[in-house]
């Protein structure tokens, strides 16, 4: 049984655990609204480069001289998986799915005599997969220095992965990051950036079959493509930081409603070891008087 | 027949500006180009330019790093790397992105890279000029 003095001390410290949570998860809110924000900005642009290069693609996969990045190289032998995940933790499940989801994946790929390498985004899922796939791991991309995520920082990691394709370093890449559902829901996502695939565009774009092109439809494609895989990258950053956001949210609010069950069990504990102190204290009084 | 037609100009972070335009000045890869109403579909990539754009008699600037363009009877939108209104662009900007031009070109093998690794400084460097930064 805890001295009452031990139990005053425990529910003022959880007292202050559940404000830090509470404020975390203000401040989580905050972010999350700006993190929505951001992916909405974005996604006109996304659209709208998705659409063309999807036009442009379908005329041109099917020819001989089609690009690399489009064609492929011709194997699949080397996967690269992009892990993307979050810098801080106090995010409940949300690097673990990813991680879990990625793990998943290498695991098959090896089962099938693939050759993996993975590239991690973010400290997180570094850590994670640090402890059982240190063999595999090419490379890190640190964001913690980044405050508010740019097109200029994905695009880091596209040139990044573009200069290892280009050197031959695999032949498919594949990125992992949570797709932001809602606030309580954030999917775990695959989604391959090499080669690249994009869905072409539907209603005004359909006529993309007369459009004039400068220079040359190829000429063009080949500009576009490695753009396409930056906006790809940045699309799924993006979404793996609000998501995070989501998570952390739901993470504090649950912590704080731990925290309050918590003071609420501590404080009846407490009330009823003083109510037993102060009775069996009666008690010694009037027996002794008793026994006089 | 139409007088205006409908403009974008979005960058990956955000759309830059959305109005009804009667007249778009492009900076081509290949050259520059006017987009009015009407004008047969297009797409081109960008070199690093000034758009201007004519809405309601009003003449707007912005400078664009690249990205590409996409010319329809009804509408315009450009894909632009960077966009901004001309009047924030400022000489550190500018030097920035001729710092990494340069790292491109001393980083690229092959004739073709260099020659288009080349082509995007000079255009920097003309893009300055215009600007007087």
């Amino acid at each position: 049984m805890p001295s009452l003095k031990d139990l005053k001390i425990r529910i003022e410290s959880v007292k202050s655990t559940r404000k830090i949570t509470k404020a975390m998860q203000m401040v989580a809110a905050a972010k999350l609204r700006r993190a929505q924000e951001a992916a909405e900005a974005a996604r006109p642009y996304a659209e709208r480069m998705e659409a063309v290069l999807g036009n442009l693609a379908a005329g041109v996969a099917s020819s001989p001289t089609a690009p690399r990045l489009l064609g492929g190289t011709g194997g699949d032998q080397v996967h690269l998986l992009v892990v993307a995940t979050s810098e801080r933790g106090l995010c409940g499940g949300f690097n673990s799915a990813i991680v879990k989801l990625a793990r998943a994946k290498a695991r098959t790929l090896l089962a099938q005599g693939k050759t993996v390498k993975i590239l991690t985004v973010g400290k997180k899922g570094r850590e994670q997969l640090r402890r059982d796939m240190s063999d595999y791991l090419v490379g890190h991309v640190d964001l913690s220095e980044v405050k508010k995520l740019g097109y200029l920082d994905a695009q880091r990691i596209a040139t990044d992965l573009l200069h290892r394709f280009n050197h031959g370093e695999f032949d498919v890449c594949t990125i992992f990051f949570n797709r932001f559902v809602s606030v309580i829901s954030q999917v775990p996502t695959e989604r391959q950036l090499i080669p690249a695939s994009f869905e072409a565009g539907a209603g005004d774009m359909g006529a993309a079959a007369q459009y004039e092109y400068e220079p040359d439809e190829e000429a063009i494609l080949a500009d576009l493509l490695p753009r396409g895989v930056a906006t790809q990258v940045f699309t799924a950053l993006l979404e793996n930081a609000a998501s995070e956001q989501g998570a952390r949210m739901s993470a504090m609010d649950n912590a704080t409603r731990n925290a309050g069950d918590m003071i609420g069990k501590l404080t009846i504990l407490y009330n009823r070891s003083r109510q037993a102190a102060i009775t069996s204290e009666l008690i010694e009084i009037i027996s002794g008087a008793e026994a006089l | 027949m139409a007088t205006t037609m409908h403009f974008d100009l979005v960058s990956p972070e955000r759309k830059v500006v959305s109005v009804e335009a009667s007249m778009v000045q492009i900076p081509g890869a290949d050259g520059d180009l006017t987009a009015m109403p009407n004008h047969a579909p297009f797409l081109t990539t960008l070199r690093p330019g000034v758009v201007k754009v004519t809405a309601a008699g009003q003449v707007s600037e912005y400078v664009v790093t690249g990205g590409f363009a996409e010319v329809s009877p009804t509408a315009t939108s450009i894909l632009a790397e960077q966009a901004m209104p001309r009047e924030e662009v400022t000489a550190d900007l500018l030097d920035q992105l001729q710092k990494s031009a340069e790292a491109a070109l001393a980083e690229t093998s092959g004739d073709e890279e260099k020659g288009a690794a080349d082509t995007r400084l000079r255009d920097i460097a003309q893009l300055k000029r215009t600007l007087r930064l």
